[in-house]
């Protein structure tokens, strides 16, 4: 069964190596979940593609029913969901996080 | 719409019956809830796997009535 929302789900965390579906924009996030994990990889420097589910309905259920994941903000790298909010912080202090990506090969500019 | 910390509670262990669960009321609005869950049936299972154990459990309230519930899972250490 193709579903062509899926398929613009997995185009976007296929050809960007870290993305984020988030409410609102990386410069402007219009929740405090997706600002906390925005913060984190700004923190970490790491370059993401964010993706505001807010602009598109579809993409907003879609991603919900992509993952089996109710909620916003979703965190995927190299094609791999890592999680939502509270699972990046909790990755994120205790370094795991940085850990993974840098097994994954993705650029971070601070140790934190 | 709201839900109650027993309600979520009582949810999670009917999925979940061997389940130790705490819940807090963060803003004390009855809204926006932490919750942690230990249970034996999260062992050997990623994070993510866990997280989608509860959110089972919730049967579709999480991300509708329960806008907020901060998820803290582990198996009994």
């Amino acid at each position: 069964m193709t579903n062509p929302v899926f398929e613009r789900i997995e185009a976007d965390i296929k050809s960007n190596p870290v993305v984020l579906f988030m409410k609102g924009t990386p410069v402007f996030p219009q929740c405090g979940f997706s600002a906390r994990v925005v913060q984190i990889l700004s923190h970490l420097g790491v370059p993401f593609k964010g993706v505001n589910v807010l602009e598109d309905m579809e993409i907003r259920e879609g991603i919900k029913a992509y993952t089996n994941w109710p909620t916003i903000p979703q965190l995927y790298v190299k094609g791999e969901f890592v999680g939502g909010c509270d699972i990046v912080m909790e990755m994120f202090q205790n370094g795991e996080l940085q850990t993974m990506l840098k097994e994954k090969g993705i650029p971070t500019s601070a140790e934190a | 719409m709201a839900m109650q910390p027993a309600e979520i509670e009582a949810l999670i262990k009917a999925a979940l019956p061997d389940a130790q669960v705490t819940i807090e009321d963060l803003a004390g609005d009855g809204d926006h809830y932490a919750a942690t869950v230990v249970s034996e049936a999260f062992r050997g299972k990623s994070r993510v796997q866990q997280h989608q154990m509860v959110y089972a459990a919730l049967r579709g309230r999480m991300g509708g009535e329960l806008h907020a519930l901060a998820l803290q899972t582990s198996a009994p250490g």
